[in-house]
């Protein structure tokens, strides 16, 4: 009877039911946490502890496109994916060991301030608030979409409708509750993200190799007695598909090694993620938070590419060569969405999906692949609804937290910066919760107009933030004879040679080009750690034939290296 | 010993620790997943050829676990020092 009930809800109910709370849930936490000082607004009054502060920098970091699109991505790209994973885990060390507990030690708000004090010159600062809203946006866009996506396959609502509501909800938490309300909504969010991906994650693994961890089941054997591990098996279905090996992979070592070194900078550049340091109480706590945070992303980052082989390997079995009349239902639910599409070129009813693109008849959407995983396997409705509020939750953590960065740079770095410093707190959180709404609002419309070139854009973002402010961050504590000549020509290379190549292959401008004018056989993603290395070199050259930074300026670089004597992040 | 001197050979040994985790790390991402994979790839332990595995799983744990070592090392230098608090 019981069982019977619980089958009949379906997966559309169970969806409202489990969005429903969880979103219930955050409001409830924005109400109880709201900010009443700039502080608390932008940094939560430094005190928020350091198990809270990895959970939300976890969850900040994780978004749309790690919850939904990674491990499709890897599942298409087989060991290529690597470059994903490595670059997105590796660049916390980066950050850990050479800036979170420095920039935690020097007690400001945002990145910008940092660049403008350490380098003693507004240029600095305007050149850093300019690639810090150009990152911030790029990424927001790409989660608005992300929860529009999901919204429409689940609750069977316009996309659209779905941004407007996914809108609604992130306005009211950033502009209620800054930093603090983000934060301890962020510890939430996390919770509910990393139990979708797990589940999931763990039925499939005991389905297919008996195994109960995930990471260790896509090294075991099969369940079904033959003796042969999944890998092995994955290898041989993909070879005989005419696809390269699945442990293989089919780019060039040189740009393997480019796009994740660039990922990596890129990670440890990206002022959201940066910011998140500002608001534990001592340079210890920095450190500490960094590495909780590293290790509850590797909970995910680990699983995604077991459920990476898993979906695969599943895929093929379940639709290669079989009659297209006998397909289960999720392939028609999703081929309404037009991320699948099945096109029968030699008439004889049967799926032939092969790597050869004469003869392929069908196409699959590489973000589709998590959330139709549990269909797939054929797991509980309610597993399939959890799915749903974990890919909300880990776009709506994202959008909030750049949306906080935005709203900083604005109020903060622009206007008491530099356009009115008199201003008083009390007007500077009203300009700062304005420009939250209004930040929301541009986030909104380009979730409902997306550019063309999202995808392209996000990439950018990275390439972006690993050629401006990693070298000048980097150089600014670890050197202290970098001045402000050398960081600024750096940083205005770094930037222009990034968009330059990006803008030339992925727009076509600057006369185009295709992957054989790559320079050094790099691609556009991986090109950040070229543009990074010019970066570094022209902030060396241009430093030495100008002055040394002066003598107030070399005292602060003495006293961010060491870690005692922080006090709160102060409002100056 | 000055503050001046502490604070310069606090910064010596901290730099000597960073040094040797990035080798590290370098080591285990950049060396075994990338420009060793295919050497690495022949030795196989259970169904993972150990280059994908470290490409794909081992670094990432050598990630995790250098940043706690590195808190460790830090904290204790911190107290070395005097600079806890």
């Amino acid at each position: 009877m019981n069982s019977l009930l619980i089958e009949g809800i379906g997966v559309q109910n169970w969806t409202y039911i489990i969005v429903g709370v969880t979103f219930a849930l955050y409001i409830g936490i924005a109400i109880w946490s709201r900010a009443s000082s700039t502080k608390e607004f932008y940094v939560a009054s430094g005190g928020v502890s350091p198990i809270a502060n990895g959970m939300a920098t976890a969850a900040d970091w994780m978004s749309a496109a790690s919850f939904i699109s990674m491990a499709g991505i890897i599942s298409f790209a087989g060991y290529d994916g690597a470059v994903y994973l490595l670059g997105w885990t590796g660049g916390y060390v980066l950050l850990a060991l050479l800036l979170a507990p420095y920039l935690r030690k020097f007690g400001k708000f945002t990145v910008p301030d940092f660049i403008g004090d350490r380098y003693y010159s507004k240029t600095a600062r305007i050149v850093a608030v300019f690639c810090a809203l150009i990152v911030s946006f790029t990424y927001v866009a790409g989660q608005m979409r992300g929860v529009g996506i999901v919204f429409s396959r689940f609750l069977e609502v316009e996309i659209n409708t779905g941004v407007i509501i996914g809108m609604i909800i992130v306005l009211f938490y950033a502009v209620l509750g800054g930093m603090k309300g983000i934060t301890y909504t962020q510890v939430a969010q996390y919770c509910v993200l990393i139990f979708a991906f797990m589940v999931p994650a763990i039925f499939i693994s005991i389905q297919m190799t008996g195994n109960p961890i995930p990471q260790l089941g896509f090294g075991d054997k099969l369940a079904d007695g033959s003796g042969t591990y999944l890998l092995d098996k994955l290898d041989g279905l993909s070879t005989d598909l005419g696809f390269a090996e699945y442990t293989k992979g089919s780019k060039s070592l040189t740009d393997v090694f480019a796009i994740t070194l660039a990922l990596m900078v890129g990670t440890a550049g990206l002022p959201h993620v940066i910011v998140r340091f500002f608001t534990v109480k001592r340079v210890r706590d920095a450190r500490k938070s960094a590495g909780i945070a590293l290790l509850l992303i590797v909970v995910l980052y680990s699983t995604a590419p077991a459920v990476a082989v898993f979906a695969r390997t599943n895929m093929i079995e379940t639709v290669s060569n079989q009659p297209y009349a006998n397909v289960p239902d999720w392939f028609k639910k999703w081929e309404t969405t037009g991320l699948i599409a099945f096109n029968d070129k030699n008439n004889d009813g049967i799926i032939q999906y092969v790597a050869n693109k004469t003869n392929n008849e069908l196409m699959i959407d590489r973000d589709i692949m998590v959330l139709a995983n549990p269909e797939i396997a054929r797991l509980p409705n309610w597993v399939i609804a959890l799915v749903a509020a974990g890919g909300l939750a880990a776009a709506l953590s994202t959008a909030a937290g750049l949306l906080l960065v935005i709203s900083a740079s604005v109020s903060h770095d622009l206007i008491k910066k530099i356009i009115n410093p008199k201003i008083s707190d009390k007007g500077e959180l009203i300009a700062a919760r304005l420009s939250a709404v209004g930040a929301v609002c541009v986030a909104g419309y380009f979730g409902i107009n997306p550019p063309g070139f999202v995808a392209a854009v996000v990439a950018l973002a990275f390439g972006l933030a690993a050629a401006s402010f990693f070298p000048a961050i980097v150089l600014g504590i670890f050197y202290k004879r970098m001045n402000k000549q050398g960081a600024i020509s750096g940083m205005i290379t770094g930037i222009l040679l990034m968009l330059f190549y990006m803008t030339k292959f992925k727009f076509n401008w600057f006369g185009g080009g295709t992957k054989e004018d790559w320079w050094f056989g790099i691609s556009p993603e991986g090109f950040g750690s070229i543009a990074m290395l010019f970066n570094f070199m022209v902030s060396f050259v241009v430093m030495k034939f100008t002055k040394a930074p002066p003598k107030e300026v070399q005292e602060i670089v003495e006293n961010i290296r060491i870690p005692s004597g922080v006090g709160e992040a102060i409002n100056h | 010993m000055t503050n001046k001197e502490k604070a310069t050979a606090y910064w010596k040994e901290n730099i000597k620790y960073v040094t040797l985790l990035l080798i590290i790390w370098f080591l285990v991402s950049f060396g075994a997943g990338i420009i060793f994979k295919d050497a690495l790839d022949k030795i196989k332990i259970g169904g993972f050829k150990l280059g994908f595995w470290f490409a794909q799983q081992g670094a990432m744990y050598v990630f995790v676990i250098l940043i706690f070592v590195y808190l460790k090392l830090m904290n204790r230098l911190d107290k070395k020092y005097g600079y806890n608090e």
